[in-house]
């Protein structure tokens, strides 16, 4: 029994279909839960009045942008050492996610800018990373739809995303530099140094992990459906002979 | 290596080759600027880092199509990889070959350029060092970029959206650096992390871009 026996399709698609809907329940659980307890039952904040609860939407869903384009370059690594599909198809399920966390991301920050900074948009480097990292997910996406053979397409995008991943981290070291913040520190952190106070803390960590468990049910749908769609394509290759 | 880079060399000055094309390109960006914003030096003076950092870029992206384009269409670069040559090599010369026929010439046009932005002649050896700095690293990245896309009838635009995300680096601390310089900040910083970007890019990318070529000539 090793975690690599489910590379293989067979295996993969009996596991994500029996995990699956326990996934999903619980991330609309985690979810629902969260976001009802930090919108209803915790306190306004002293400064920022209600709209610190966008909080609730916007960390977890930055948290995920990013840990998503961590999960492809995993993924990409892993298919070409060890060239499993399903960890192809996984990485290329994940990029459309990514770009929707991404675009939540910097929506809910420009709806809480507004009234808070006055601004929708500031070339903060937290943004403008931000909207570089979506860059990157645009550039990863139309690759994948321009090469038509799709183990080509494959290797063409894992090198794409290894490669985008040093430009990426060079990107926001680039942004520190060219401009000053005004982005708040990170709200978490697991030391527990710096972050937010205790009442929006706890709320947060359950939509946290509602996310995180939305973004796995994602991932494990699209790469579902991919490997069928796969599937069916062989089929009808078969058929035409 | 040599005799390639002496082949690519002699392709791209001869006719067809498109050597002054990506010049011209540059100049006319340069002298839009004005047109767009409007003919104060003053505001002139102030934008003309970026306006070039912008124009070497585009004038770069529009050149990259062609460092593979032709020899994959007639067997060239099949001839070139079965060669005893490393096809990292090859790549390195190639990326070199773009450097020096759109890199360099538009590092020697600069200061004509700053002066038609109005630039002071002490401040355009700032840009200049920028530019000398940072083009290396748009010549090696443009070239992993058209790797990429070597195997694909229309990879054009394709190619300008995998290629400017990786530029932001460049583009970032070569800006800054011929801004600070032009501003009387000290510029040895943002220099050095150009710098960087350049060697690191030089280091890493022959490989990478070898790895996509071997997958776009199965």
């Amino acid at each position: 029994m090793s975690f690599w026996e489910y590379a293989n399709p067979v295996k993969f698609l009996n596991l994500s279909a029996a995990i699956l809907p326990y996934f999903s329940i619980f991330a609309a659980i985690t979810i629902i839960a969260g976001i009802s307890w930090g919108f209803f039952f915790t306190p306004d904040d002293y400064k920022q009045g209600a709209t610190v609860k966008i909080l609730y939407v916007h960390v977890p869903s930055a948290f995920v942008a990013i840990n998503a384009w961590f999960m492809m370059l995993v993924a990409s690594i892993i298919w070409l050492v060890r060239r499993h599909h399903v960890s192809a198809l996984a990485a290329k399920a994940a990029a459309p996610i990514g770009v929707a966390m991404t675009i939540i991301g910097l929506v809910t920050g420009a709806l809480w800018g507004q009234p808070m900074w006055g601004t929708w948009w500031e070339w903060d480097p937290k943004l403008t990373s931000f909207l570089i990292l979506f860059l990157f997910y645009l550039g990863y996406i139309a690759l994948w739809a321009a090469v038509e053979d799709p183990d080509t397409a494959a290797d063409l995008t894992s090198v794409l995303c290894i490669v985008g991943s040093v430009f990426a981290v060079l990107s926001r070291y680039a942004t520190n530099f060219w401009n000053q913040g005004l982005h708040q520190d990170a709200s978490l952190s697991i030391d527990k140094e710096e972050h937010v106070a205790d009442v929006f803390y706890y709320p947060l960590i359950v939509v946290m992990v509602g996310f995180v468990l939305l973004f796995v049910s994602l991932v494990l749908l699209n790469t579902r459906s991919e490997i069928m769609k796969r599937r069916a394509g062989a089929i009808m290759a078969r058929s035409r002979i | 290596m040599i005799a390639l880079i002496i082949r690519d060399l002699r392709i791209s000055v001869r006719a067809g080759g498109g050597f002054g094309l990506s010049l011209a390109f540059f100049f006319i960006i340069v002298i839009f600027f004005p047109f767009a914003i409007g003919p104060d030096l003053d505001l002139l003076s102030k934008v003309a880092p970026g306006t070039l950092w912008v124009g070497a870029l585009l004038a770069c992206l529009l050149s990259l199509e062609r460092i593979f384009a032709l020899d994959f269409e007639d067997g060239t670069l099949d001839l070139l990889a079965t060669s005893s040559l490393p096809l990292e090599s090859v790549v390195i010369s190639k990326a070199l070959v773009h450097w020096l026929t759109t890199g360099l010439p538009l590092v020697l046009l600069t200061p004509f350029f700053g002066i038609l932005l109005g630039l002071q002649n002490s401040n355009i050896i700032f840009l200049i060092i920028s530019l000398i700095f940072g083009t290396p690293a748009l010549s090696i990245i443009g070239t992993f970029g058209a790797a990429l896309t070597a195997g694909m009838k229309r990879g054009g635009l394709l190619l300008s959206i995998l290629v400017l995300p990786l530029y932001i680096p460049t583009l970032i601390f070569g800006a800054e650096a011929a801004r600070r310089g032009i501003q009387g900040f000290e510029t040895q910083n943002s220099v050095l992390l150009l710098l960087g970007v350049s060697l690191l890019s030089w280091a890493i990318l022959p490989f990478a871009a070898a790895s996509v070529l071997r997958i776009n000539l199965r």
